[in-house]
């Protein structure tokens, strides 16, 4: 049996990413004056969810061979509308964050038949609605804020560990991986939107719904950004409409997504790849601090990460022998 | 033998794109049980038949009866619910799914709305066996399959679906003598099934050897139906064409004499383990085929001479002269002179948006500008003359060459490497999917390109085309030339033969090539 070859090729992105992250990881570790404790994993645990939130919207987009530049100002819209009503008692809480997680919904959704019936390329689509979602954002709150009854147990509870150690947040997100990324990734729209990404025009021929493998990649796209989010509010109990924290998640989603092995081509990759590929991201700044460089440093470090990452990913073209397969 | 009503029927169809008709109130009746194999030209409007009974384009008026109650078809899936399943002759597959997945994909097998991955490896293995595949691993990504194994997994998936029509179009054009008769068998027990199978080929001998009645099609009509058999191969050229048909192939010149000068020479190329020291010269005004099975190493060897592979080992002389080529934009320069016609002309020869005018002077953009700035009149008037010279059937020069023919396209793609007027001419199976009358312009456009003084290197699939073309014919096999065929030793005996005698050596490769003639 061959099975297990097969097996490695397909997820080789994503053991890649993996073995990034884990190298990154226990450099930290060694280096940290406290080493590793609940402590140091369960604040590490809090930076990289946010961003493998965000990842794995841009991840479910980038497989149909879109991508989603509002996926950072979903993150804020909701971010900010969660610090408002995310408050009360236990039953509004409740129906605040349903809200929150139905606005994600509806903004992915709108983006996802502006792409589809609106005809336009996902990235001029996604700008456009962006910046609308921005705005909505700025409107709510003008100022940084957040209610006076925020459901400061419910945050807490999602943000601290858990007996043992474990951080509730990871925790968090495995369940979230489990109820959304793996009945996607095996549902038919899901082998749809990797079809569509791989070759729309076979998939087309081939009977595939693209239509709705599209609109369930940007709808899904937006109610995990939407639960980036309510974290966010969850660690800082307040909503900020800030415009750099909106951009730089959107760029460092498609970094995450690129390190996780997921093609920007579309049709290749995992969302597990990009979540590896978002700590892996987050590490480096963590890295710089036990090194006692100044945080300036830390955009020209990313980049470089991300720089020799991509480069290693593009190793085997030197082995090519035949220079048309350079274009494949 | 036929059942009372028929499976399918089509009447009065047709179809316009634009100003031109695809098709002309065209009829079309199709029973269980029945090859039906479909004749005629690029542009008859085959293509746009089979696009309206899967369900990828509607017609304009018209109606179609499936079962004797009428349908129609908004889109490929509700055909394909219907029970008519189509294999393009543009490959289906996606790329980066694999095997088993690209045979479920348009009805993967679920339970609680997940795809059943062991039921998914049960179906693929099973539609692999019907077509013939038991050697393709079903978790294979589809893009490292060669181009053969993929038609035989299009195949597979279109079994998959449980059709009650199958349409094949252009289906065996990729494949080997050996898969075609493999796929044949698979074909003939389908028809036992009681399947309709529609069944579209430029290749003649393969409707004589499978089909049970045929439709003839021209300029968007049905001009004849008939059982098989029923008319000689000339008749049927004639209706297809609607003109009398003379021989395909032109009139071969006098075997080149040995001690004219090679152009090209080539001595002892290798690369990797598919090309094991290859030699071979090309003089002016010579044909020199390359057959064997496919791929056997002949796709290589052109792309070798024109500098796309690397870690090439060998000697290439051009003019008697070593040369080394780093890739095509050294190839076709004044002192080489070389031209390849890819195989793959979507991809590797046209810009498929871009105009016809821009797609012909791309290759001699230089020639064709001073310090930089492109002569827009040298331009025009260069493009009119290959326009003219290869009788391309256009619009005009600004529309895009995507909306052009098969044929047609490429003819541009030829006319393109025409223009940097090459002494070297490579060619990759430049005839396949093409039409009749424009296969026979392009043999006639050889041997025009010979006689004025090129020598060409013909890589064909097809073994009339070696015959009616070539000078010489290397056989190759594994990478290594196993056999010269020189004139009158080109046969389909012949050819045959020493393909399926090499490949039933069991001496392997390694050892000194048969080299005779």
């Amino acid at each position: 049996m061959i099975d297990w070859r097969y097996r490695l090729a397909e997820h080789r992105g994503t053991l890649i990413a993996l073995a990034l992250f884990l190298v990154m990881f226990a450099i930290y570790v060694a280096n940290h004056p406290a080493g590793f404790t609940a402590n140091v994993v369960n604040t590490a645990a809090n930076k990289g969810v946010l961003l493998a939130l965000v990842a794995m919207a841009q991840t479910l987009v980038v497989l149909t061979a879109g991508i989603d530049l509002s996926v950072g100002s979903i993150f804020i819209l909701t971010n900010c509308l969660a610090s408002y009503i995310v408050a009360g008692s236990p039953m509004m809480v409740a129906l605040g964050v349903l809200g929150v997680l139905a606005t994600g919904i509806v903004c992915g959704a709108i983006n996802g038949l502006i792409v589809i019936y609106g005809r336009l390329q996902p990235i001029v689509a996604t700008i456009a609605t962006g910046a609308i979602y921005f705005g909505i954002a700025l409107w709510l709150r003008p100022f940084p804020g957040g209610a006076d009854d925020f459901s400061s147990d419910l945050a807490d509870a999602l943000t601290s560990q858990l007996p043992g150690g474990i951080p509730a947040s990871l925790v968090t997100l495995v369940v979230i991986v489990l109820v959304i990324w793996v009945p996607f990734s095996r549902s038919p729209v899901g082998r749809a939107a990797y079809a569509t990404g791989s070759s729309e025009v076979a998939a087309y021929m081939s009977g595939v719904p693209i239509k709705s493998a599209k609109f369930a990649a940007y709808t899904l796209a937006g109610l995990l950004a939407a639960i980036g989010g309510l974290f966010l509010t969850f660690f800082t109990y307040s909503g900020e409409a800030s415009a750099a924290n909106g951009a730089t998640y959107t760029l460092y989603s498609i970094a995450a997504v690129v390190l996780g092995g997921v093609s920007l081509f579309g049709g290749v990759g995992s969302a597990i790849g990009a979540i590896f590929g978002a700590f892996a991201f987050r590490t480096i700044g963590d890295l710089l601090f036990v090194f006692d460089l100044e945080p300036l440093w830390q955009p020209l470090f990313q980049g470089v990460v991300l720089l020799v990452a991509v480069s290693l990913g593009a190793a085997r073209l030197f082995q090519i022998r035949n220079r048309l397969d350079l274009f494949g | 033998m036929t059942d009372q009503v028929p499976l399918f029927r089509m009447e009065g169809v047709s179809k316009r794109y634009g100003g031109v008709r695809a098709l002309e109130k065209a009829d079309l009746v199709v029973h269980g049980g029945r090859v039906h194999a479909i004749l005629g030209e690029n542009g008859a409007g085959k293509s746009t038949l089979i696009k309206i009974m899967a369900g990828v384009v509607a017609p304009d008026e018209g109606r179609m009866l499936f079962r004797g109650s009428e349908v129609t078809f908004p889109d490929p899936a509700s055909a394909n619910a219907a029970g008519i399943v189509c294999i393009f002759q543009e490959l289906s597959l996606i790329p980066d799914l694999s095997v088993a997945d690209n045979i479920v994909i348009s009805n993967p097998p679920t339970t609680f709305g997940m795809i059943d991955r062991r039921a998914q490896r049960r179906i693929a293995e099973e539609a692999l066996a019907r077509a013939g595949g038991e050697d393709i691993h079903p978790m294979a990504p589809v893009k490292d399959l060669p181009l053969s194994r993929r038609q035989i997994v299009e195949i597979a998936k279109a079994l998959a679906r449980r059709p009650s029509i199958l349409i094949l179009d252009e289906a065996t054009s990729a494949l080997t003598a050996a898969d075609v008769s493999k796929v044949f068998d698979v074909l003939r027990r389908l028809r036992t099934e009681g399947l309709a199978l529609l069944y579209i080929s430029h290749r003649m001998h393969e409707i004589a050897e499978i089909a049970d009645e045929c439709t003839v099609f021209r300029n968007g009509r049905n001009v004849a139906t008939y059982a098989a058999g029923a008319k000689t191969d000339n008749e049927v050229v004639e209706l297809m064409i609607g003109r009398e048909y003379r021989s395909v192939f032109p009139d071969k010149p006098p075997v080149a004499p040995e001690d004219r000068k090679p152009v090209i020479e080539v001595r002892n190329l290798s690369w990797t383990d598919r090309l094991r020291g290859v030699s071979l010269v090309a003089r002016p005004g010579e044909v020199v085929g390359l057959g064997g099975l496919d791929g056997q190493g002949q796709r290589e060897l052109l792309l070798a001479l024109f500098g796309v592979l690397k870690g090439v080992s060998g000697e290439v002389l051009v003019d008697g002269e070593p040369v080394s080529i780093g890739g095509p934009s050294a190839a076709k320069s004044k002192r080489i002179g070389m031209a390849l016609i890819p195989e793959d002309r979507k991809t590797e020869g046209l810009m498929l948006p871009m105009s016809v005018r821009d797609n012909l002077s791309l290759a001699a953009l230089d020639r064709l500008s001073h310090f930089g700035v492109i002569d827009r009149a040298a331009e025009r008037s260069a493009v009119g003359e290959m326009i003219r010279l290869l009788d391309i059937r256009t619009a005009g020069t600004a529309i895009p060459v995507g909306a052009l023919s098969g044929g047609n396209q490429q003819k541009v793609v030829i006319a393109k490497w025409l223009m940097v007027t090459p002494r070297i001419i490579l060619l990759n199976d430049p005839t396949r999917g093409i039409d009749v009358g424009t296969k026979q312009e392009i043999y006639q456009l050889l041997r025009k390109l010979a006689d004025s003084g090129a020598a060409i290197l013909f890589y064909s699939t097809d073994y009339d085309e070696l015959i009616g073309c070539c000078d010489r014919v290397l056989v190759l096999y594994d990478g290594a030339i196993r056999r010269t065929l020189v004139g009158n030793e080109i046969t389909e005996r012949a050819l045959v033969a020493s393909a399926l005698n090499i490949a039933t050596n069991e001496e392997g490769p390694g050892l000194r090539p048969a080299v005779r003639g």
